[in-house]
């Protein structure tokens, strides 16, 4: 049985691996990837200490702090369950099962999905949720972005370079991102034409995108586009973990001591309902979580 | 000897920098071709992958799509 096992390596999930592997606590890091978000950002420009600096880069000098001490990691592996049984907890991954004292869930957050017909099937055939990495391989050809928040102005603005036309797909009234991108957006109605009101029903193709079904105003409409970039914004992974209170938007309940409603577990970064979403707010919520596992330990009874 | 590796990238895409990254660490030589300046060669990826994510990584004619350390390091023997 572990002391500790970290579910996660973000900037949270590292940060908490680091503070305990220093309380020398026996634990095991889980996790899909390493960086998380942070591996996907672009450019950031206020992490203490780092005037400027990729994520790619950022993600790491994490990976390589962590790397410095032996803390034995699962890389590629997903928690498929975790539950408090009489005796510890179990987690359940997709390759196997482990049992801890204490469990940090530092899981994060995804993309969050459409869920209509043609999303699965095209998915890299032309759908992407990442338009920072996709977006050149659609130069001078029609796209549509799904969304209307900062990320979908955002993936418009970067395509609005490289795609012949760019349909910004929005289910509300009004774009809802920041005024400056928006009015960029405005400002270049030539090649982005913003649909309001608008929802998209289904994807359709042969091997790659050809075709958006498109609802306005409760009238069909069907758009010839290559590309589809979906920005409808970010859910937490904290399904595998039923047992611990979560918000209405699913993030898992901390006190100020990363402390969830389940003794032995504890959550921390933006899995959690922690105010602002932040990769040097994600690393010190790690830390804190951490220290709380350290204490609990310390008077541990089985 | 030692495989040929080409590596199928976007300047900004961060796991075709992470790609690239631990093939650096791991002192394996590829070449590095950049899909959204050279559209043949995105035309050629599309076509052999069927897909159009980025990266995609050629070890030896076997095609991974996608950052996947596990597939990398077996293909490469790692």
């Amino acid at each position: 049985m572990y002391d500790l096992i970290i579910i996660g390596a973000g900037p949270a999930g590292i940060t908490a691996s680091i503070y305990a592997i220093r309380k020398s606590i026996g634990l095991l890091v889980i996790s899909k990837d390493i960086g998380g978000q942070a591996a996907w950002s672009g450019d950031i420009e206020n992490y203490t200490g780092y005037q400027f600096i990729s994520g790619p880069e950022l993600t790491s000098k994490f990976e390589e702090h962590m790397r410095k001490y032996d803390i034995s990691l699962k890389e590629g592996e997903e928690a498929l369950e975790v539950r408090r049984g009489q005796d510890g907890i179990t987690v359940k991954t997709n390759k196997g099962a482990y049992e801890a004292k204490t469990v940090i869930i530092a899981s994060g957050k995804r993309s969050r999905e459409l869920d209509i017909p043609g999303e699965k099937e095209f998915k890299n055939r032309g759908l992407t949720y990442c338009a920072t990495c996709d977006g050149p391989l659609f130069a001078g050809k029609d796209v549509a972005v799904i969304g209307g928040g900062n990320s979908a102005l955002d993936a418009a603005l970067q395509l609005m370079r490289i795609a012949r036309r760019v349909y910004l797909i929005n289910i509300v009234s009004r774009l809802t991102g920041d005024p400056v991108m928006i009015e960029k957006i405005q400002g270049s109605d030539d090649i982005v034409c913003v649909m309001n009101n608008a929802k998209v029903r289904e994807i359709t193709g042969d091997k790659m995108v050809r075709m958006i079904k498109v609802e306005k105003n409760g009238k069909a409409e069907t758009l010839a586009v290559e590309g589809v970039f979906v920005e409808i914004g970010l859910i937490p992974n904290s399904a595998f973990a039923p047992d611990v209170a979560k918000n209405s938007l699913g993030e898992i309940k901390v006190d100020a001591f990363n402390q969830t409603n389940i003794p032995g577990i504890f959550a921390a970064g933006d899995v959690t309902d922690v105010p602002e979403k932040q990769i040097i707010i994600a690393a010190g919520e790690g830390s804190k979580a951490a220290l709380t596992a350290f204490r609990y330990l310390n008077s541990y009874k089985p | 000897m030692a495989k040929k590796v080409k590596v199928y990238s976007t300047p900004m895409c961060p796991y075709c920098i992470r790609a690239k990254q631990f093939l650096k660490e791991n002192a394996v030589s590829f070449e590095d071709i950049d899909v959204s300046s050279d559209q043949a060669a995105a035309e050629e990826m599309i076509k052999r992958s069927g897909q159009m994510g980025v990266p995609v990584i050629d070890i030896d004619g076997e095609l991974i799509v996608g950052f996947d350390k596990d597939k990398i390091k077996k293909a490469l023997g790692l």
